[in-house]
């Protein structure tokens, strides 16, 4: 693992050497995130944001155990143990708008790691399966995240529960019987919130253990880098730590400053002041919308309006899991061998054009099921899967790519600087080797 | 693998059985039993989440319909869901027989979704057949849709006065359940 010039592990006491030899835990940090481990040194911030869901993650795992602790899973008590959190539990309200705008959070965290990659090419050879891992836990973060919005049995709670649930009833001959195996009923009930609260446990564990994987998996060929190019040599990349240690740090430190500000003065922004009405199983809200990060895949399902050999209800369940899964593939439908958009100036352009699409479909996801807003949904979806089942193929075989710098170094400090150093330790320690040696 | 076949045989096989091995049996049965094992254990875990005992005890429901008025319509629950009985106008059963049952996604008249002779008891479930929220029209006052049926607010499906799919993303007709008067006035749904 890693590249050979990386820093080794050598223990420096008694102890440390004694506990290398039994359990290399130590060992293990130092190669993970610590000098052991070289990155690309023109890595920007946008790279920052995997480190940044990864606190999100740990967030919304710590102020959920707390939660748990004082929730009650039951049709009749949910709603209520929810204000016994906000008014009588110590600190509960913390803990609750914590946990609610986490979530929002680390959907923001991962979007924007989402489009990083999409920007860089971080799904391309030899990373397909990074990417694929991250494609897994954007599944299961839509699970938990839809789960945990159902617990506090609201208006909002109650009706996603019945929409998202009916979505696999669409599935010819046996979809009624797996709706009914999902909630436990005829309807969503005590059977759904006990079921659903056991998962929304279980799932960020899993969530966790399939971070690991992807965190094995990134760490054999390394990051990507803003030019897209590999790491050729010692001068192309830095250890972790201290330098990528310190980065993530300054990161997340404003990270947490917005994440504070709208816990704490925009509390429920982001969510819908129908879920403070207790769920009324005879009374649909006027306008059901699901929580913003799923507004983009709301508004693909409900783009299908017309029967066409299957029904209309069928087409919009398949198209929405089809607009993710389809991401699975996204290795394999852009051929281009030039990973960064920056030497890339046809799919640049294309990318942005995704990324307006996308916030189109949230925006129309938003709006209540009428025109002019199902039209420009159904345009927008069309060009969701346009994007990458035509455009990307056609543009990866026919665009002429700018030129590449020919590594990382004579990128970053430009040719003369890459040949005035000798090739076996330039650059080590940054600009001009003013930068201390990485701390041990 | 040659000459792998070689020292199996001069062990005791014969030539011809050299391929196929006791022990490859023995791997196949392991399995086999393996997978019979998973699935008997399998099963109850998969089968405990389908609706209870309790939940499936669906209960009929009475319905006393002797105070609702023509152009009125009730909500009540039959197996957890709700169901609209409504007393149509004579002007809805005609506007519901004015349509051309051939232009319609689900193809049902008006007397199919009704008892014989009582065509102006509409009862339907009250849950939309797109994604099963509770559309509107039964209460006073709330949006009945452009045919003047029920509207479902959550993805814009029109369902007309027989309480048939017009216009939306619903697949089909609102569900009609199993009903029985048991009066003019008293009617079992289930």
């Amino acid at each position: 693992m890693s590249f050979p010039w990386a820093q080794q592990y050598e223990p420096k006491t008694e102890f440390t050497r004694w506990l290398d030899s039994r359990l290399p835990l130590p060992r293990f940090v130092w190669n993970a995130v610590g000098p052991g481990y070289p990155v690309p040194r023109n890595i920007n911030y946008f790279y920052n944001f995997g480190v940044l869901a990864g606190v999100a993650l740990m967030v919304q795992i710590i102020t959920g155990i707390i939660l748990a602790m004082h929730y009650s899973a039951h049709v009749d008590t949910a709603f209520d143990s929810i204000q016994h959190i906000m008014r009588n539990v110590n600190e509960g309200w913390l803990f609750r708008f914590l946990h609610m705008n986490g979530a929002s959070f680390f959907f923001i965290v991962v979007y924007i790691h989402i489009f990083r990659g999409l920007y860089y090419g971080s799904y391309k050879a030899p990373r397909e399966v990074v990417w694929m891992l991250g494609v897994v836990i954007l599944l299961l973060m839509m699970a938990t995240a839809f789960m945990g919005y159902v617990l506090p049995w609201g208006q909002m709670s109650f009706w996603g529960a019945q929409v998202i649930t009916s979505l696999f009833s669409a599935i010819p001959l046996v979809g009624e019987s797996i709706r009914m195996w999902l909630v436990g009923g005829f309807a969503p009930d005590n059977a759904t919130i006990t079921r659903f609260f056991s998962l929304h446990y279980l799932l960020p564990f899993v969530i966790l253990g399939v971070v690991i994987l992807k965190v094995w998996a990134l760490h054999i060929p390394g990051s990507t880098n803003p030019t897209g190019i590999e790491v050729q040599g010692p001068q192309d990349t830095l250890p972790f730590h201290p330098y990528f240690t310190a980065k993530d740090f300054f990161s997340l430190t404003i990270y947490l400053i917005f994440f504070a500000a709208v816990s704490f003065f925009l509390p429920n922004a982001l969510g819908h002041p129908d879920n403070y009405i207790p769920a009324n199983p005879l009374s649909t809200p006027a306008h059901i919308v699901p929580e913003w990060y799923l507004l983009p895949f709301y508004a693909i399902l409900r783009a299908f309006t017309a029967d066409f050999i299957i029904s209309a209800k069928l087409w919009g369940v398949i198209a929405m899991f089809a607009s993710i899964i389809l991401l699975f593939f996204l290795p394999w439908l852009d051929s281009s061998r030039v990973k960064s958009a920056s030497y890339r100036p046809i799919y640049r352009w294309f990318f942005w054009l995704l990324v307006i699409d996308v916030f189109i479909l949230g925006w129309v996801g938003a709006m209540p099921a009428e025109e002019p807003w199902v039209r420009i949904g159904q345009a927008a979806t069309a060009y969701y899967f346009a994007h990458f089942l035509i455009i990307l193929p056609i543009v990866s075989m026919i665009e002429t790519p700018r030129r590449q710098p020919n590594s990382i170094a004579e990128a970053v400090l430009g040719p003369e600087a890459v040949r005035a150093r000798p090739a076996s330790r330039p650059a080590e320690g940054g600009f001009g080797g003013a930068m201390p040696q990485p701390a041990e | 693998m040659a000459s792998d076949a070689k020292i199996i045989s001069a062990a005791g096989g014969s030539p011809e059985g050299a391929d196929v091995r006791r022990r490859d049996f023995i791997y196949i049965a392991t399995g086999a039993f393996g997978a019979v094992g998973a699935a008997a254990v399998v099963w109850p875990m998969i089968h405990q989440m389908n609706p209870s005992a309790d939940v499936l005890a669906l209960a009929t429901t009475e319905v006393d319909i002797s105070s609702i008025q023509p152009g009125q319509a009730i909500k009540t629950v039959w197996q957890s869901k709700p169901v609209f009985v409504r007393n149509l106008t004579q002007a809805e059963i005609d506007a519901a027989k004015a349509v051309d049952v051939s232009t319609l996604r689900d193809r049902e008249t008006l007397e199919q979704r009704t008892q014989p002779g009582r065509l102006n008891w509409l009862i339907t479930l009250g849950v939309c057949t797109h994604l099963g929220c509770v559309p509107l029209g039964a209460a006073e006052g709330e949006n009945k849709g452009d045919f003047g049926g029920y509207f479902c607010p959550c993805h814009g499906s029109h369902y007309d006065t027989a309480g048939r799919i017009r216009r939306g993303p619903a697949p089909t007709n609102l569900v009609v359940p199993p009903v029985t008067f048991k009066s003019d006035t008293l009617v079992e749904i289930g």
